[in-house]
């Protein structure tokens, strides 16, 4: 190995050890953010391949392809990895871990050691789920609903409750982690008010994790006692209630559906004030969205069990708290619309994906308004509607948001251009293909079409081809960055330090950055401070 | 439309879902126009008046919370009239009772009547069903009714309708049970009265299911205690139906068919205040099936006594 050092030029935290050690046992957040991104990528294309096997199956009404064993395997794979092992660690674990301490001048994260054990947390109970499947599957779904869980179900259970029980105290103390380091590590002049969304946004998602993920954690447990040893909890046969599960288990998994989309509305902000040239309209009101929005995420449950046998009244309470928290995602799109008026607009691909976000995260929330509706939500619940619904909202919103991130970071994390025409070019793919799969499935929600079946009435093929198609156009999309990001890692242009013309104190260090971050303290300003000249 | 609406609730539903759909719709417009006019109107190069540039405005912002938020109000009042509307089944429902299990619905008749699958109903008539599952969660789904509730091991819930269209609708189970929920299926058959009580005449089993529960009744024993001329001091069952009652804890309940299975299978958590512990569990020593037919009996005792305990 060589190394070009010049005075001008600080050593890049990639040129620091090259070998597998020095990967593996490194503290710096920037590499510890790599090692996220490798995992949550293998994770990803494994729970693809589990989508792929299911819209594949779904091309015919007798579900052709796949037993009804394998199938119910499928999804429960996909559901477990998708939610677990990527949505959740995706943005924050990766941008959250590179970017957070390059945003406010620090050095690191606060706990650089608990950040690397998060990691390893993070691999191991992936590595249980994977060994669940190995050792023959889960047929519960990513739910778990007992007591199908704990007395029916005859498949690998425990050992992917324990890879889920795992992987949550990675969230716990990757959250922890960023909590102090927003407090603590501020650079001086970097007020609260000064902060880009997208750490505002992290320190929301961050106290999320920390309050809901330990209650999931409990929850998993308890599973474990009474599949494992016979402790009645749920199993009302035992003198337990199978609606506590379904109350414990929502606590968690439906303020886990803001842990995965506030990144992503963090990431936009960022992406959109860049490419419009323009302070993000409303700055204030953003951040306190955002704080509502994990606030008030964390009473609305309920609306999982409206036809759950809950009380009437427990179900009207929540139905109307959760018409309450879709206002601050509401005063969210208004924003961002309202950043482009007068703006001096280009449209690079993180632009195109931020567009994309903002119109599919829309319409994944105005059917969520339908849902919250408790009447409409007795012919929906548990239908295809309720699949497209949060589809729109986990893949259409956080998935884009997700990859608008990598490309607009790409250059500091690499320091290469991607190829421009290229990356649009599977944006624009990426937003048709995402319509194409999911839109029918409004449709096939509203005319009854239940969720998890093997096969089908044959009146709803056409819907269902439909959307295997457009799955098979979202696949390709989605292989394409896949491809020309590795090509660019060796063919890319030199990026230079602020490619974008973007004002966060990311772009003021080197690309890739030192292992300092820093080799001149930052000069902080007003956040998104598009009217001035670049520092 | 592909879907048929064949309950007096579908209508109610469809309205609310069809208005949502609209509104939704139209923001949906708006937004979508609006980006890609700015989108146009403001691409670099363009020469579009920049000036007077806003970056917050809390006029506007308080439009966009407040608007919104009231239209939200309106959307949750409207539902709420016809959720409450769908947990209030009528006085005068016919109540059947259903049974969930991997992987099959079994339905059983006031009258005796008992069938797998398939649920034959009266055109017009309100039906009262009370589920309970013998092993994990159903769903029991009718998207031609718009209707859908969960089936619960240890717990009746219920739902009610009003057919309002013949013929047969598929009934779906819409919560995942296992390996063949996706089969899970059947189909509801709405009959004209006088048809349906044909096919009652027609399929009369070995008599009512009241007097299935009867013949239980004494089988088991519970007559040798809760038979008012019993020597042991057990309450008296006539009439109890409906009632509120008082429990030893302090708790009072409504003696509804929830209440009475769990007396049966966990007795010791019900115990009605004034009378001793000593009524055994008959948890597994009676099928769901059986546990329907003693409440049937119970209930039918509710029409012959005098009613009592109700404040």
């Amino acid at each position: 190995m060589s190394t070009l050092e010049s005075a001008a030029v600080p050593r890049s935290f990639l040129a620091h050890g090259h070998r597998l050690g020095a990967w593996l046992t490194t503290l710096d957040h920037k590499r510890i953010a790599i090692l996220y991104g490798l995992g949550i990528t293998f994770f990803f294309v494994l729970g693809g391949a589990a989508a792929t096997l299911i819209r594949l199956n779904l091309i015919t009404p007798d579900g052709a392809l796949l037993s009804a064993e394998t199938y119910n395997k499928a999804f429960t794979f996909h559901g477990v990895i998708m939610v677990w092992f990527f949505l959740i660690p995706s943005i924050p674990a990766t941008l959250g871990n590179f970017l957070i301490p390059l945003m406010i001048g620090a050095r690191d994260v606060a706990f650089p050691r608990l950040n690397l054990t998060s990691w390893y947390l993070y691999m191991t109970g992936g590595l249980f789920t994977v060994a669940a499947l190995l050792a023959g599957g889960v047929d519960t779904g990513w739910t778990f609903y007992v007591p199908f869980s704990t007395l029916f179900s005859s498949s690998q259970v425990l050992l992917a409750v324990i890879g889920v029980f795992v992987s949550g105290f990675s969230s716990i103390l990757t959250g922890l982690n960023f909590i102090v380091t927003i407090h603590s590590l501020r650079t001086p002049g970097m007020s609260w008010y000064r902060l880009p969304l997208f750490v505002w946004a992290m320190y929301a998602v961050s106290l999320v994790m920390v309050l809901a993920t330990p209650v999931l954690a409990m929850t998993l447990a308890l599973i474990g006692l009474e599949r494992g040893l016979g402790v009645g909890i749920f199993d009302p046969a035992l003198g337990g209630d199978p609606l506590l599960f379904q109350h414990l288990f929502w606590f968690y998994s439906h303020p886990a559906v803001y842990i995965m989309i506030l990144p992503a509305m963090g990431v936009v902000s960022e992406i959109i004030a860049c490419f419009a040239r323009r302070r993000v309209f409303g700055y204030r009101f953003m951040t306190y969205s955002m704080l509502a929005i994990a606030v008030i995420g964390f009473l609305v449950w309920g609306h999982h069990m409206f036809v759950s046998g809950q009380s009437v009244y427990a179900s009207l309470v929540f139905s109307l708290l959760s018409f309450v928290v879709a206002v601050p995602s509401a005063i969210k799109v208004f924003n961002w619309t309202a950043t482009l008026r007068k703006g001096d607009i280009t449209f690079e691909a993180p632009m195109l994906y931020a567009l994309g976000f903002v119109g599919l995260f829309m319409l994944g929330g105005l059917t969520g308004l339908m849902l919250a509706a408790p009447a409409l939500d007795i012919p929906l619940h548990d239908t295809y509607f309720v699949i497209a619904h949060f589809h729109y909202v986990m893949v259409g919103g956080s998935v884009m948001a997700y990859l608008g991130g990598i490309h607009f970071w790409w250059p500091k994390l690499t320091g290469k251009r991607y190829p421009e025409s290229w990356a649009r070019f599977a944006a624009i793919l990426m937003f048709f293909g995402f319509n194409l799969t999911f839109f029918p499935q409004y449709i096939l929600g509203y005319e009854g079409m239940p969720r998890r079946y093997h096969a089908y009435l044959p009146a709803f093929q056409p819907l269902n081809v439909l959307s295997s198609g457009g799955a098979s156009i979202l696949a390709i999309a989605y292989l394409l960055p896949l491809g020309y990001l590795l090509w660019s890692l060796r063919h890319g242009a030199a990026a230079g330090d602020n490619p974008w013309g973007a004002r966060g104190l990311e772009w003021q260090t080197s690309s890739p950055p030192p292992q300092e971050n820093f080799t001149h303290p930052p000069q902080v300003r007003e956040a998104y401070d598009y009217e001035a000249p670049p520092p | 439309m592909l879907l048929p609406e064949a309950s007096s609730i579908a209508p109610r539903i469809d309205a609310l879902f069809w208005s949502m759909t609209l509104l939704c719709a139209a923001v949906a417009v708006a937004v979508f126009v609006a980006l890609i006019v700015y989108a146009v109107r403001y691409r670099r190069g363009s020469n579009a008046d920049r000036r007077g540039r806003l970056n917050q405005d809390l006029a506007v912002e308080l439009t966009w919370i407040l608007v919104p938020f009231a239209l939200f109000v309106a959307a949750f009042i409207w539902s709420l009239t016809i959720f409450t509307f769908a947990h209030t089944p009528p006085a005068d429902a016919r109540t059947v009772y259903v049974i969930a299990r991997q992987w099959m619905w079994k339905v059983e008749h006031p009258e005796g009547q008992r069938e797998i699958n398939t649920l034959h109903v009266p055109l017009g008539m309100p039906v009262r069903l009370a589920m309970t599952s013998q092993d994990v969660i159903h769903s029991f789904y009718v998207p031609a009714f718009r209707l859908k509730q969960d089936v619960l091991p240890g717990r009746y819930t219920q739902l009610w309708f009003v057919p309002t269209r013949l013929g047969s609708f598929p009934l779906l189970c819409a919560q995942y049970c296992g390996l063949d929920h996706a089969s899970m299926g059947g189909e509801i058959i709405v009959m004209p009265p006088a048809g349906f009580a044909r096919w009652l005449a027609g399929h009369a089993g070995a008599g009512s299911l009241a007097a299935r529960g009867a013949q239980l009744f004494r089988s088991h024993g519970c007559s040798g205690c809760h038979d008012p001329k019993s020597a042991i001091h057990a309450p008296d069952l006539t009439g109890l139906y409906g009632t509120t009652v008082h429990l030893a804890d302090g708790r009072t309940v409504v003696a509804d068919e929830r209440y009475l299975h769990d007396c049966i299978v966990l007795p010791a958590g019900q115990l009605v205040a004034g009378y001793p512990p000593v009524m055994p569990s008959f948890s597994g020593q009676l099928s769901e099936e059986e546990l329907l037919a003693l409440i049937a009996y119970i209930k039918s005792l509710a029409a012959a006594g005098p009613s009592r305990g109700a404040p």
